[in-house]
């Protein structure tokens, strides 16, 4: 299968960023190559470079990236020397590729079939009608269901995977010897993402064409890749086959992430009698109804369909669940940015539910919530003092009091009393994220709900932040609804968890049970897909 | 970078700022080079430019000098291309906050009755309501207003519509904070930019407006004003050509500044839209 002669040959590639950018150069000295039929994998986390070699092979390098030194060769040809139509004629004829987005990456106001015949047109490839049945017959092999009707879809009537697969059958058009996929499950639900990563594997052993993957995701290399090459600051730290890497990682940084990876190792369980719960979830519902129009009817989205549960003071309950499970939905129930059309939320007593209008706002410093996305949880004109002093002066608090507070808090979260004069954008991500836990701290809350509060971070970030509100766990006794798409990260810091698929709870029970031995079938399937287990499992 | 300085990398915006500047300077200037009163009659009519010494721009029909009437004028045009714009803010600003914010039956009712604005054409209601309330500067300034602000409704809706289901703001809602500060504090800071944008360009409008009126003779009969020159001049532009076409420079060259600052601050404000552009 693997005849290593490299198809793609990056040599000494250096890429330098515009002046004023954070570093000089976006990739500095980067040499690999890809051979035909192996999948090598790019991993770094966020602002590694990791895209950009990607990005020189394409010719897409974004404006005022330059290439300094070095070349990239592919079969022969120096592709940083060439005109911008001479490299129009290579992509997708002899390099393909897929994107993170298959939403935005595709015509929303075209069918399927024709965005495929498309490619095919661009390079003045066959008949119209010939166009037709090979696009057919590709959606056929990416395992589309139904290709017939798919051909005649709009992008919007697919779902995320399918939008992937077709993305995939576009970039594998007209059989390139090599296929370049930017983080293509990244925005995909675990169970859709084991699905096209095999596919990947599949297609690529079929036709035996080197794949270049660029992820963030050490599960995922583990699924799919033959060699590694691990990236920080713009330049390789470690580069090998995927068993050398993996299992022996020789540079201190690649330990370093395969540490930071939520394991399967489970700590052990809390507590032990319940006492009375602080937060008492009872058949709650929402339904969200879209506007009727003149031509079309009122459409209904279950996204919560009686759900109960129970939280005691000190507890912390996990939510797991895909996109459209209807945990996010349940999050914004219980700090009542949602109302609920039926059910009761009852916090110590309190019917938190049926409060309306100003009762509703005096009672509001009770639940907290820590937001997901650390860029637009933040107002960009409010410097990070004054935001988490802005709780407690809406509670009555006096100003000078309150930035006292906002001092002693942003100390807690590691952060220092400094930080209060400064701007939001100062701040990387993992440190506003720790701002959004001290302004929900600020209020001392008897409840915090955690909406994905670590998805948006690196996993090296992400594991500070994790330890951090264990931290705070401990130290405060906080009680914490932890909402998460990542069985491993709610193993990791939740005491109960609990599933859910389409508005309804699958599965509840403790963090041991639901992940060493889940009773329903949906939980072992979200559990099977997460990236990487198998080959985890063989470590241990 | 600083603010300035993104705003001098439009070299269009600083040659508008400049004009701005003289223009501002010669409102200011206007009574102590000319302290009299721009109506008075101090030559002989139809003086071309340059025939007489002290008479650069010539005088009109009944003998003022066009000079005087183009430095005050600055001044009205300047004020009321102000203040009608600030009135429109006034009108536009919260009713858009408002109907943006709550949306619902409460966006509806307001955005009919915007529209309801929007239906009739803007120069035919300005005449209209300048002709009901009497021609004055104050019933000038109030009839711009009035046609001017639905797009700036629209525009802080639009705004206000987009930021409200931000995280920041939601945030907000949870500490407890109250609409009204949510509002003023939490999302109109965010909207300034494109409203500062809008309100550069809505004082071109309200000059070009303004001059409209007075051409048509329904401008105050108390000031002098540059559209009210040109409509006095219309009869003789053959003849005396000068008396229409300073005043029309000098319209053109406000509007003209006006704009390039407009887009300037957009600029200077959307740093990234800018560097996307170049």
């Amino acid at each position: 299968m693997n005849d290593n002669t490299p198809v793609l040959s990056i040599r000494g590639l250096t890429l330098a960023l515009p002046q004023g950018a954070d570093r000089d150069y976006a990739v500095e000295d980067v040499s690999y190559d890809v051979a035909r039929g192996e999948i090598m994998c790019v991993v770094g986390e966020s602002g590694s470079g990791k895209s950009m070699a990607a990005n020189a092979v394409m010719g897409l390098l974004p404006k005022g990236v330059r290439p300094t030194a070095g070349e990239v060769l592919f079969d022969g040809q120096d592709l940083l020397a060439l005109s911008e139509k001479q490299h129009r004629k290579l992509r997708g004829l002899r390099i393909g590729m897929i994107f993170q987005e298959p939403m935005t990456a595709l015509n929303p106001l075209m069918r399927v079939g024709a965005q495929i015949a498309e490619v095919f047109e661009a390079h003045g490839k066959y008949t119209s009608r010939e166009r037709q049945a090979r696009a057919l017959a590709l959606l056929e092999e990416v395992g589309i269901p139904q290709p017939d009707r798919a051909i005649r879809a709009y992008p919007f009537q697919l779902s995320g995977g399918q939008r992937q697969r077709v993305m995939i059958a576009m970039a594998l058009a007209l059989e390139p010897e090599l296929l370049i996929a930017d983080e293509p499950t990244t925005a995909l639900d675990v169970t859709t993402q084991a699905q096209i990563l095999e596919l990947i594997r599949d297609l690529q052993q079929q036709r035996g064409m080197a794949v270049m993957f660029i992820t963030h995701d050490f599960g995922v290399v583990a699924e799919v890749a033959t060699r590694v090459c691990v990236m920080r600051y713009g330049r390789i730290v470690e580069l090998g086959t995927a068993d050398e890497v993996l299992d022996n990682p020789r540079h201190e940084y690649t330990r370093a992430l395969l540490e930071a990876i939520p394991s399967n190792v489970i700590p052990e369980a809390r507590g032990g009698e319940r006492p009375t719960p602080l937060l008492e979830v009872r058949n709650l519902n929402k339904i969200f109804r879209s506007r009727s129009g003149l031509f079309k009817p009122a459409r209904e989205v279950r996204a919560l369909d009686d759900v109960s549960f129970t939280l005691a003071p000190g507890e912390t309950v996990g939510i797991v669940g895909e996109s459209g499970s209807g945990k996010s939905t349940l999050g914004r129930c219980v700090v009542r940015l949602e109302r609920p059309d039926s059910g009761t939320l009852a916090l110590a007593g309190t019917d938190f539910s049926s409060l309306r209008g100003d009762a509703l706002r005096r009672e509001r410093h009770r639940v907290q919530m820590i937001f997901q996305d650390p860029y637009a949880s933040l107002n960009p004109r409010h410097r990070v003092g004054y935001a988490i002093a802005q709780g407690p002066m809406a509670n009555g608090v006096p100003r000078a009091k309150a930035m006292r507070q906002a001092e002693e808090l942003l100390e807690l979260v590691g952060l220092g009393a400094v930080a209060v004069d400064r701007f939001p954008h100062e701040f990387s991500g993992g440190q506003r994220q720790r701002i959004g836990i001290a302004r929900a701290l600020a209020l001392n809350p008897e409840l915090i709900v955690a909406d994905e509060a670590v998805s948006a971070l690196d996993v090296s970030i992400q594991a500070q932040v994790l330890a951090l509100l264990e931290e705070l766990k401990q130290k405060l006794s906080l009680s914490l609804l932890f909402i998460t798409h990542d069985l491993r990260v709610a193993a990791q810091i939740c005491d109960t968890i609990i599933v859910m698929q389409q508005g309804r709870i699958v599965e509840q029970g403790t963090a041991q049970e639901v992940f060493l031995s889940p009773k329903e079938a949906y939980t072992k399937q979200l559990l099977e897909a997460i990236p990487g287990r198998a080959h985890e499992a063989a470590m241990a | 970078m600083s603010f300035f300085a993104r705003f001098a990398q439009n070299r269009g915006a600083l040659v508008g700022l400049a004009i701005l500047l003289a223009i501002v300077l010669m409102a200011i200037l206007a009574p102590l080079l000319y302290p009299e009163s721009p109506w008075r009659m101090v030559q002989r009519p139809f003086l071309a430019p340059m025939e007489v010494e002290g008479f650069w721009l010539g005088t009109d029909t009944m003998g003022r000098d066009v000079a005087a009437g183009l430095m005050h004028g600055a001044w009205v045009s300047l004020l009321i291309g102000l203040i009608s714009t600030t009135v429109a803010l006034l009108i536009g600003v919260p009713l858009g906050a408002v109907a943006g914010y709550y949306g619902g039956l409460i966006d509806d009712a307001l955005m009919r009755f915007t529209e309801f604005f929007q239906t009739i054409p803007n120069f035919a209601l300005a005449i209209v309501l300048v002709a009901i309330m009497q021609p004055s500067v104050v019933s000038i300034v109030l009839a711009i207003a009035i046609v001017s602000w639905p797009p700036v409704a629209r525009l802080v809706r639009a705004e206000f519509m987009s930021l409200r289901h931000r995280e920041y703001v939601e945030a907000a809602r949870l500490v407890g904070q109250t609409n009204r500060t949510i509002i003023l504090k939490q999302i109109l800071p965010n909207t300034l930019s494109p409203i500062i944008v809008l309100a550069s360009l809505m004082v071109a409008t309200a000059i070009l407006l303004e001059s409209a009126l007075s051409f048509l003779g329904l401008g105050d009969p108390n000031v002098m004003s540059w559209g009210y020159m040109i409509g006095a001049a219309r009869t003789v532009i053959r003849q005396a050509w000068w008396l229409s076409f300073f005043p029309g420079v000098a319209i053109l060259l406000t509007v003209l500044a006006l704009n390039l600052v407009g887009e300037g601050l957009d600029d200077a404000l959307n740093p990234k839209l800018a560097r996307e552009r170049s």
